[in-house]
């Protein structure tokens, strides 16, 4: 129940989320607002950043900080760290990359879909998770992505 | 802030460095007309532009100087230092107005009227006895407006000057000002400045002139010049320099790839692209480059002042003044210039009679010389004046406890010339006006390293000295070592890299370990290390989500380490593998990681990888608290060490295991005696030993059976005493702390010695010994009536007992007492002394009370007093001077001692 007002947002029109999957549970992203969607490659650890920073990337010529979202989320490393991908986003002149395990397709999703987090959601995700959508075979979790960036922020400082 | 403001306040400042420079051109050449028109017409400007904006004060200051400039121009008026003085000293009070103006927007309150006043006295000639004016003075309206001012300017070629200002200035002043008008304002303001006959100006404004950016300083001649140049926001020039940059680094990349296609279609364009890119970052550089004269603008103008302080006569030269670098190298460095220069005139050049006698021309002669050398701008400053004082420098760097006496020593000139670079050194005898407020060479050495340069000097006392500052022709791309940690790549600024050392298999450097922190001895030094994978926490990482390979806590067979040197600090940075160097661009990390103090950045590097730059100032903070606690940093490692002087030890064994130690300096020589040699007179050993027998004396030890027996050769005045040991194991050079005092006879203690507990050979025991049971029969005969008689004030056990067989063997009859009251005492029992050996740190009553009370004595007050101390510190030597001590000895320097005793004494003999 973290953000219950920015539903109201979603109520009068369909908004375009990607998909993607972490540790098989479904993410979705208003596609608005990233910027790439790109595999992860050349990722140099930054040793002493917190453990939700898995490194920094040459991504075109721009260093993009990637997090992992696996870490942020409480789960277990990925089994296969070569076939991650990450979803990119820009932030105040800043790249980030947040590295998910699968990126899925482009749903265009109506508010009455909507619910807000499940009471019982674990603290680490309610808090960078904003609502979620019944699809029809699943349960997508929109993830909040100036909260997930945020977190970290508040972890640096 | 208003843009018409903004846009006065550049020009003007411009303008008024322009004015500096003139006036001490025209002070030193008064007759020269085309100087005084120049600066006639840019107070001119001022005034005008002033009077136009509304800014009462600055125009009244303004119109005051300009009047005494009319003055001096028409001839009206003698040219005199005292007026220039006032012009410049109204120059100065202009600036002051215009650093108000442009931090409020207004002027300040208030007036300048005793100033003002005191032009009007310049401009009547009534200044400092100044000679009589030629003309009537008119300038009394000085107060009133520019325009009336200007009327009442006498020649008729400044009329029409103030004609010029006049016709723009009366429809403007009174209300409101349209962008159009200070168009207008700036045309005809600056007309004057773009010819030499004022007439022409007023006749024919230059549209152009507001766009100069070269102020006026060129005058006439750079007229077309300033019609293309044009003002850019410097932003803007740093953000294309930034975009430079990466382009330059991609195409770094590009070729590294192309290194691996050598016939690739792309070949070709790629390298049309690089040269363009490189004409490009060239181009870019180009707009940032400054003429480091605009650096140097205010030196004339300093050295004049600094020579009227002073009392000296200072010619400046300035070579090279073209020279171009980039604007924020020039910015960063003027002030560490400018204090160099006055250091220069103030502790180089000698004051004229000096110079006089010495046979040098009066006047010194400061250069500021300035070249390009492969990537780097040189600049120097140079003096003919006395040049570094080594035995200065010796002295505090002694008293600073930099470096040990036998360091010193060992040093070259130039070695010793640089520790004027040290914090907290000043040679300066007296703090001056001009320098020596605390701001020292080392505040210069760290601006100038902070931007990535060095600093040198090269010095001949007597004939001056040359500063040679060494810097990067721009900061936007720097140099950095690749190296390896824990498999990992890192990036180390080259800037603070010293030199690299090779550790371990195959190399003479082995890392060593202390209390589990890790050091190296480096030319004789002892220099802290870091482990970066430690420093980075590498080796705590387990089961992260990144392979790593295997790393091991363990010090690998070849190593290397990185030495950094941070402002004084020196530390080595352990890493596992060093690869080549790379340029590269330094950009911020994100937001996120700012927090980690260890990076100063990231890069891509040239194959396209991301790679963090290490901050070696992180490090450094980082090293201090790791190793500050154990005493491991070089400084304290070099405090300690000088606290307590060093004392070289011969170390032996003889009948036990444990070693033994006797101070060298005792010892008189070291024989390896034939077994055979050896007889036995009276129950003991004794040795034909150079004409004379010697008793050998044995501390536990037996007589080897066969073969050579080693014995250590003490001598006592005539006579020789040898102590038989087992084996000579070293001579040390330590310092010497008795950590336990022995109670037996023959002991002076235990202290630590290499690592090992030692016991301290009491050799005066051992030579009463040979004495009593050899010499005892002939040792009042032998006793020399004339022996001088010395009394040893010292609370220090170990110093008694080493000093006394020493002045005994000098022929001195030494009584030793602990302390100052024991001296007392024998003073009541009616005891006289030749000389008096007083240390100088005593517990109770110390050796500088002692020698106050002794000034009065009338028995022992005319004796000869030397003060002993084991440091040496000028302040003590100074104290003990000025507490009536006669000399002052080093505890260290035994055969001084000596030498200064028997001085001592044949002249106070001769004395008496």
């Amino acid at each position: 129940m973290s953000k219950p007002d920015n539903a109201l947002d979603f109520t009068t029109r369909k908004i375009d989320f990607v998909t993607f999957t972490v540790s098989d549970q479904l993410f979705g992203v208003p596609v608005i607002s990233i910027h790439d969607v790109f595999a992860p490659k050349g990722l140099a650890p930054v040793p002493l950043a917190s453990e939700n920073i898995a490194g920094v990337l040459n991504l075109r010529g721009r260093i993009v900080t990637a997090i992992d979202a696996r870490r942020i989320l409480g789960l277990p490393s990925a089994e296969n760290p070569e076939e991650c991908m990450a979803i990119g986003i820009d932030k105040d002149g800043e790249s980030y990359g947040i590295i998910i395990d699968r990126v899925g397709e482009v749903l265009s999703l109506s508010s009455d879909q909507y619910e807000p987090n499940p009471v019982n959601l674990d603290s680490r995700w309610r808090d960078v998770s904003d609502g979620v959508y019944r699809l029809d075979d699943a349960l997508l979790i929109v993830l909040d992505i100036d909260q997930l960036l945020h977190i970290n922020q508040a972890a640096a400082a | 802030m208003d843009d018409l403001l903004s846009e006065f306040l550049t020009e003007t400042s411009e303008n008024l460095d322009v004015v500096d420079i003139e006036l001490v051109k025209f002070e030193q050449n008064p007759h020269d007309k085309t100087v005084l028109d120049n600066i006639f017409r840019l107070v001119h400007t001022i005034k005008g532009t002033c009077g136009f904006l509304g800014l009462p004060r600055l125009e009244a200051v303004a119109h005051a100087g300009e009047t005494v400039l009319g003055r001096f121009r028409d001839g009206s008026l003698t040219v005199t230092e005292d007026a220039v003085s006032v012009i410049l000293e109204a120059i100065d009070q202009i600036k002051e107005l215009l650093a108000h103006l442009e931090a409020e927007e207004v002027e300040p309150e208030g007036n300048d009227d005793p100033l003002i006043d005191r032009l009007r006295l310049a401009a009547e000639g009534q200044l400092g006895g100044m000679p009589q004016v030629v003309e009537e003075d008119k300038a009394s309206s000085c107060d009133d407006s520019s325009d009336n001012g200007a009327v009442d300017e006498p020649s008729a070629e400044a009329e029409l000057m103030a004609e010029a200002g006049q016709e723009l200035e009366r429809p403007l002043r009174p209300g409101e000002v349209s962008l159009d008008e200070l168009e207008a304002a700036f045309q005809a303001a600056e007309g004057p400045a773009e010819t030499d006959v004022p007439e022409a100006v007023a006749t024919t404004p230059n549209p152009d002139a507001g766009a100069s950016t070269d102020g006026s300083q060129k005058a006439s001649e750079v007229k077309s010049i300033a019609n293309q140049s044009i003002r850019v926001n410097v932003d803007i020039l740093e953000g294309l320099m930034t975009m430079v940059s990466e382009l330059v680094l991609t195409r770094n990349q590009l070729l590294q790839i192309m290194r691996g296609h050598e016939d690739s279609e792309f070949k070709v364009p790629l390298q049309r692209l690089s040269n363009i890119t490189a004409e490009l970052q060239d181009g870019v550089m180009k707009t940032r480059m400054q003429p480091i004269g605009n650096a140097w603008q205010k030196m004339p103008r300093l050295i004049r002042d600094i020579s009227r302080d002073l009392g000296k006569k200072i010619d400046l030269q300035m070579e090279g003044e073209d020279t171009e670098l980039d604007r924020q190298v020039l910015e960063l460095i003027k002030d560490p210039l400018t204090h160099m220069v006055r250091n220069s005139c103030d502790h180089g050049l000698e004051s004229p009679d000096v110079r006089r006698a010495a046979g040098k021309p009066e006047a010194g002669r400061v250069t500021l010389r300035a070249y390009h050398e492969g990537g780097h701008i040189i600049i120097e400053v140079e003096d003919d004046g006395q040049g570094l004082n080594i035995e200065r420098i010796k002295a505090k760097v002694l008293a600073n406890d930099l470096a040990t006496d036998s360091e010193l020593d060992a040093m070259t000139e130039s070695q010793i010339q640089k520790f004027i670079f040290h914090a907290g050194f000043s040679t300066a005898a007296q703090v001056t006006n001009v320098s020596g407020r605390g701001v020292g060479m080392d505040v210069v050495r760290t601006n100038i390293e902070v931007i990535g340069g060095s600093i040198d000097l090269r010095s001949a006392e007597g004939k001056g000295s040359t500063f040679t500052i060494k810097i990067p022709l721009t900061l936007a791309i720097v140099s950095a070592l690749i190296v390896e940690a824990a498999g990992f790549k890192f990036a180390i600024p080259q800037l603070n890299v010293v030199e690299l050392v090779r550790t371990g298999a195959g190399s003479d450097t082995v890392i060593e370990t202390v209390n589990k922190t890790q050091v190296m001895r480096l030319r004789n030094r002892l220099l802290p290390l870091v482990r970066l994978s430690h420093l980075l926490g590498l080796n705590d990482l387990s089961g992260d989500q990144v392979e790593k390979p295997e790393v091991d806590v363990e010090p690998r067979e070849a190593e290397f380490v990185v030495v950094a040197q941070v402002g004084a600090q020196h530390f080595g940075i352990v890493v596992d593998n060093v690869f080549d160097t790379e340029e590269i661009v330094v950009k911020p990390v994100a937001s996120m990681m700012r927090n980690l103090s260890m990076y100063s950045g990231n890069t891509i590097l040239g194959d396209g990888s991301v790679i963090m730059i290490i901050d070696p100032t992180g490090i450094s903070s980082k090293v201090d608290d790791d190793l500050g606690d154990k005493g491991s940093s070089e400084e304290q490692d070099r405090a300690s060490a000088n606290a307590d002087e060093r004392t070289s030890m011969l170390l032996f064994r003889t009948g036990t295991e444990e070693p033994k130690a006797v101070p060298l300096s005792l010892v008189t020589r070291l024989e390896e005696i034939p077994v055979e040699d050896i007889e036995t007179s009276n129950g003991q050993n004794v040795v034909q030993y150079r004409g004379a027998l010697m008793p050998l004396i044995q501390t536990g030890g037996s007589l080897r059976s066969e073969g050579r027996q080693p014995v250590l050769v003490f001598t006592d005045d005539e006579r020789a005493m040898g102590l038989v040991v087992d084996e000579i194991v070293d001579i040390v050079n330590e310092v010497l702390k008795i950590e336990m005092t022995s109670t037996s006879p023959g002991l002076l203690g235990t202290a630590v010695i290499k690592g090992k507990a030692t016991e301290i050979v009491d050799v005066s025991h051992y030579l009463t010994m040979a004495d009593d049971s050899w010499f005892v029969a002939n040792r009042r005969v032998h006793h020399d009536p004339q022996a001088r008689r010395v009394l040893l004030v010292d609370d220090n056990a170990f110093f008694r007992n080493m000093i006394t067989p020493l002045l005994s063997a000098a022929g001195y009859e030494v009584t030793a007492v602990d302390c100052v009251e024991a001296a007392w005492k024998l003073h009541e029992q009616g005891h006289d002394f030749d000389v008096i050996l007083s240390d100088i740190e005593m517990p109770e009553t110390d050796g500088f009370a002692f020698a106050t009370a002794l000034k009065g004595d009338e028995r022992w007050g005319s004796v000869p007093l030397l003060a002993l101390s084991a440091h040496n510190a000028p302040e003590d030597i100074e104290k003990s001077l000025q507490s009536g001590f006669k000399r002052f000895v080093s505890k260290s320097d035994r055969e001084g001692l000596v030498a200064v005793l028997n001085e001592t004494v044949s002249n106070n003999e001769v004395a008496v």
